[in-house]
């Protein structure tokens, strides 16, 4: 297992420190349901990334990795549905519940067969969409200001990452282990500066 | 000159700048919570100094105690006064000097503040360390009160006197420090068996100890949380206390139901992110 460097604890503090900042003060004049779920997405970033911080890379070992970095993208693509797409409000909320739901349970039952990594991609990957294209067409047609544009990029990369974890967890990584490993600071940190943005400068005014 | 910072470097260690740093940041909260006129730099300093110095003493007296079993431990044998390199009766001096100085500073502060630290220096000096350490593993419970005298003293000095948000600081912290504490027996285990020192673990077993980690910190979770709420905390602030309470309860119990040494040491290091953070909370909230 790689080792944390000085370097990648510090990108996963700021990000921490984002994450926090978002919990506490960048959803405060949203709706109910919209902090209740962003809440959760940015929560589960803040003690993922002290956990990380505290127990190093080693963390990623456990089980509960695949099932906890599910939780950010839908709790994330959520909040957006039910805040932009009031058609699908409750649609997406039972989506988003079933699909929680499959995947705990087909990553806590073994289950022989293809069917939790084709869950997994399902639910990853509507929500990826979710998250990104909903913001980006937002931003396009002026419902938004463009800033809320980069909620769709930390969208995508959160998609990426999501998907590099969940696959390296299901023994099927698309890159190596140190690769991974190597980004995912990084990329953390870059994906929620994008979401801290472009929620404090997307609204329009 | 070269001889203060010589003595300052050697005295350092002696006042566990960590823990007595978290201890000073949860008596400023207390103040900071009664949302007085915190800019009172007078007050600020007085509050600070008088923490620092009576948080600084009683450490140095527990270690002037506790040298010979640090001897005997593996984690603290290097300690200055259990490698001899100060003598006993210097630190005595200093333990006492610096216990004298922060109870009368607070004394000629408030005498009602100067009443409560100097009831957390007697009660972490004389009951816990003296009198309970080496006989029971239940001294922990006067440990605990006695690490949650600054922020009640705090809370005082802002007030003006004892209300109930105060006192539930104070159990948040008191239900805090087995979380911290407890789990730092497990890991030293065999330390504190050498040395001699009744521990839940060696009394009790790690099955009972892990579960009153998770019950205390299902209590201190939520005297934090209610306390926060009597201050008068914003949501969005209250939000983030519930998110990082989330973090303590899902280490305290994974260390329940999937024990291993790895997450015994991330509960002991996140309950100590934990309380500054919650701290950091009620200092930034009412600034």
């Amino acid at each position: 297992m790689i080792k944390m460097t000085m370097l990648d604890r510090l990108l996963l503090l700021i990000t921490g420190i984002l994450a926090a900042y978002q919990v506490a003060v960048g959803i405060d004049s949203f709706s109910t349901l919209p902090i209740v779920a962003y809440s959760i997405a940015f929560g589960v970033l803040l003690v993922a990334g002290l956990l990380l911080i505290i127990l190093g890379f080693e963390v990623l070992e456990a089980p509960i990795v695949v099932i906890v970095s599910t939780i950010i993208p839908l709790a994330l693509s959520l909040g957006l549905v039910w805040q932009h797409l009031i058609a699908w409000r409750v649609i997406y909320l039972v989506f988003a519940i079933i699909g929680f739901l499959a995947i705990v349970i087909t990553r806590t039952f073994s289950v022989c067969n293809k069917i939790p990594t084709i869950v997994l991609a399902i639910v990853h990957g509507v929500a990826g969409i979710v998250i990104f294209l909903l913001p980006v067409t937002l931003a396009a047609r002026g419902d938004m200001r463009p800033w809320f544009a980069l909620v769709g990029v930390g969208g995508a990369l959160i998609g990426i990452g999501g998907l590099l974890l969940s696959f390296l967890k299901a023994g099927k990584p698309i890159f190596s282990r140190e690769m991974i490993l190597k980004i995912l600071p990084g990329l953390l940190l870059v994906m929620t500066i994008c979401f801290v943005i472009g929620f404090m400068f997307g609204p329009l005014q | 000159m070269r001889f203060l910072t010589a003595k300052l470097r050697l005295y350092w260690p002696l006042i566990k700048s960590l823990q007595t740093g978290l201890l000073v940041a949860t008596g400023l909260a207390g103040y900071m919570s009664a949302r007085c006129p915190i800019f009172h730099l007078g007050t600020l300093a007085g509050l600070f100094f008088s923490l620092l110095a009576s948080i600084s003493g009683s450490t140095i007296l527990n270690m002037w105690w506790d040298r010979d079993i640090d001897a005997r431990m593996g984690r603290t044998h290097n300690r200055p006064l259990a490698a001899d390199k100060i003598q006993p009766a210097e630190a005595l001096r200093l333990g006492l000097a610096l216990s004298v100085l922060g109870v009368g500073l607070a004394a000629s502060m408030n005498a009602f503040y100067g009443l409560i630290i100097f009831a957390g220096l007697f009660f972490d000096v004389v009951v816990y360390t003296i009198w309970l350490k080496r006989r029971t593993c239940w001294s922990i419970v006067w440990g605990g009160i006695s690490g949650g005298m600054p922020i009640l003293a705090g809370r005082v000095l802002g007030v003006g006197g004892l209300d109930w948000i105060g006192v539930l600081l104070m159990v948040g912290i008191l239900f805090w420090i087995p979380t911290h504490i407890l789990t730092f027996n497990m890991r030293y285990f065999d330390d504190y068996q050498a040395a001699g020192i009744p521990t839940f673990a060696s009394t009790y077993g790690f099955g009972f100890t892990r579960a009153t980690i998770a019950i205390s910190s299902i209590l201190a979770a939520l005297a934090m949380g209610l306390s926060a709420w009597g201050i008068g905390m914003a949501w969005g602030f209250l939000r983030l206390l519930g998110v990082l309470s989330f973090g303590l309860l899902l280490l305290a119990f994974a260390i329940m139901f999937r024990p291993s040494e790895r997450v015994n040491f991330g509960l002991f290091k996140y309950a100590s992110i934990y309380m500054l953070a919650a701290m950091l909370l009620v200092m930034i909230e009412v600034m």
